[in-house]
């Protein structure tokens, strides 16, 4: 269990993690590249964010506890390359009036578990807990959630295929969530 | 300081013919008229008959702010209960929805309802030989709300005595509900997918005013919508356009798009956006779907069926259905700058699977808490519940392309820029509102 002084530690460190390893990744690879994945969102380093999803990658915040299908049943977000890339232009843009002022967010993160390796077939699965925090104005929302990460590892580099975000309470009502999980 | 109650007078004076009161949208003493009467002596959607398919199915819900429950009474009606218990007051389901069996039990002191609402057995029931229980409000069991219709599956209460009958308070707006349900091949439609909900910190009546608002979507939402578009110019030439890119790209169409849509407005409150075509009017064909609509049909209806593209229509006075991609809204009051809004989804049975694909993708990138377009809409919302505090102009403009002649309560067709619809509501507002002072 990582206390807050280390988990910062840590994000210092490994700012700028290269997983250049033709070999699998370790799994201590892994939780890097999650640690800083949530530190690129929390910088609003969006476009380099994006970069750490694969071409098909997909970022899932279901709606439904438990939830398996993403087609047949609702989520919050289900969203392609494409649809972040809209987000991501949309949080720039000058008309956009709901981030005047802009949100501002914060991850906290148990250290990632490796749940499976799969290297056959270079899949490999993590579970995060953690808390998140969207502020705007003077609003502040805290979310409980759990991520699951689908990462696989492309000339090189490891690259998300899945992140699924599984907030405790997923069926509330919520008011707006402007950033990323 | 009472102003409005039991002042008639004062409550219609809100109402002027081409601008409205701030007081509508940020008084709570209006709000909570608005809860006894506009809620009360109007029809107000309670649910899907497809949540409670069998016997003992319940679903818990609202009309106003007063809780509610729908059920599937032994005799296969859906009948609608007042939600507490006559005993304590205890709210009797906690759960949105279940199956109850046979009865309801109070968890409370155990008293037992039958699915009609009738006082099934009481424990210890001698204790009440004395005190005329049978003719106390308590021994009168759950109290049936009085007036319920259930229209092509779509269930609706009113709550007081007073106010219209439902064919006459609905009149001809029906004909919206007939083309979402007419749309299945099997003229059936199921509540499937879940439900959005959307917790809002403004007035329910400018969600309700914003879904006939045609000339704020290329404003509003030129930062998700003509983001979206911008974005898709990137896109490789030939690529398929895909559904999302479908979705986003009609927010942005020209005024001239929006005014020859049309709006027609209707009786008591009611009316709808796209008389001659709408915003879902050049989706993809879903293929396989055409076909069973014709199977179904024959080809004539198929097609007048489904070159139906109303875009938004009002039930006034906090229902929005779209029948086109089967979705509907309900603005739920809770206070005077506070509303949940419940975006629910329904399947067309016997139709592609895809179509309900396509209605959640939809219901997502619009109707989310998480939505962009959601976000722009919000963010006006918000700053309108705002700026309404300004002493220095009390009054709300809905005055675009009034003409003098105007008249309350008729059905007419008009620009689709024209803000009729809204004086439409405000007008039956103020009759609603007023009826049972």
């Amino acid at each position: 269990m990582a206390d807050a002084q280390s988990v910062s530690r840590l994000v210092e460190v490994h700012d700028h993690v290269d997983v250049t390893a033709v070999t699998a990744p370790t799994d201590q690879e892994l939780i890097d590249f999650i640690v800083r994945e949530a530190r690129l969102i929390d910088q609003h380093r969006l476009d380099e964010w994006l970069d750490l999803f694969a071409e098909d990658g997909i970022y899932w915040l279901p709606l439904e506890w438990g939830q398996t299908d993403p087609k047949l049943t609702a989520s919050l977000m289900y969203e392609d390359k494409l649809l972040l890339t809209i987000r991501i232009e949309r949080l720039k843009g000058n008309r956009t009036f709901s981030q005047k002022p802009r949100s501002r967010c914060h991850h906290v993160l148990q250290t990632p578990q490796v749940d499976r390796r799969d290297e056959v077939n270079n899949e490999y699965v993590t579970w995060t807990p953690m808390h998140y925090v969207e502020t705007r104005y003077d609003d502040q929302q805290l979310y409980a959630a759990w991520a699951t990460h689908t990462l696989t590892a492309i000339d090189g580099a490891l690259k998300i295929k899945l992140k699924r975000v599984d907030i405790v309470n997923c069926d509330a009502a919520f008011g707006n969530i402007q950033l990323f999980m | 300081m009472t102003r409005y109650r039991g002042n008639v007078e004062a409550v219609r004076s809100l109402i002027r013919e081409t601008e409205v009161h701030r007081d509508v949208y940020i008084d709570e003493e209006v709000f909570q008229l608005e809860m006894e009467h506009l809620f009360a002596n109007t029809w107000v959607y309670v649910g899907h008959e497809s949540q409670v398919p069998n016997e003992g199915d319940y679903f818990g819900t609202t009309v106003g702010t007063q809780p509610i429950l729908m059920v599937r009474h032994s005799d296969d009606t859906v009948r609608v209960l007042h939600n507490r218990c006559p005993h304590k007051g205890t709210r009797i389901t906690t759960e949105t929805c279940g199956n109850t069996g046979k009865f309801f039990r109070c968890p409370y002191h155990a008293w037992t309802f039958r699915t009609d609402g009738t006082l099934r057995q009481i424990p210890l029931a001698k204790g009440y030989e004395n005190a005329k229980l049978e003719e106390s409000h308590a021994g009168a069991g759950m109290n049936p709300v009085r007036h319920v219709h259930n229209y092509r599956g779509f269930v609706f209460a009113k709550l007081n005595d007073v106010g219209p009958g439902f064919e006459e308070f609905f009149g001809e707006s029906l004909s919206s509900f007939d083309n979402m349900v007419d749309r299945s091949p099997a003229g059936k439609l199921e509540v499937a997918g879940g439900v959005l909900r959307y917790m809002h910190n403004c007035n329910w009546k400018m969600l309700v005013e914003n879904q006939t608002d045609t000339c704020h979507p290329m404003v509003a939402h030129e930062s998700s919508a003509g983001t979206a578009i911008e974005v898709w110019k990137n896109a490789p030439p030939g690529a398929k356009k895909p559904m999302a890119v479908e979705i986003y790209a009609p927010f942005m169409s020209p005024y001239d798009f929006f005014e020859k849509m049309g709006i027609r407005v209707w009786p008591n409150g009611h009316g709808h956006t796209g008389v001659h075509h709408s915003i879902h009017s050049n989706y993809s064909a879903i293929p396989g779907y055409f076909e069973k609509m014709v199977a179904a049909y024959g080809e004539n209806r198929a097609k007048a069926i489904l070159d139906e593209n109303r875009h938004n229509t009002i039930y006034f006075p906090n229902l929005m259905i779209k029948g086109p991609i089967q979705l509907i809204r309900l603005f739920k009051p809770i206070a005077a700058n506070k509303t949940l809004v419940e975006s629910w989804t329904f399947r067309l049975v016997d139709a592609p699977d895809m179509l309900l694909e396509r209605t959640l993708v939809y219901n997502r990138l619009i109707n989310a808490p998480t939505s962009v377009v959601g976000h722009d809409d919000l963010e006006v919302y918000e700053r309108a519940q705002e700026g309404l505090k300004v002493d220095a102009n009390q009054w709300v403009n809905v005055g675009r392309l009034y003409d003098p002649s105007e008249q309350a309560d008729v059905t007419a067709e008009d620009n689709g820029t024209t803000e009729w619809q809204m004086r439409n509501q405000f007008r039956a507002w103020s009759k609603f509102m007023t009826m049972s002072m």
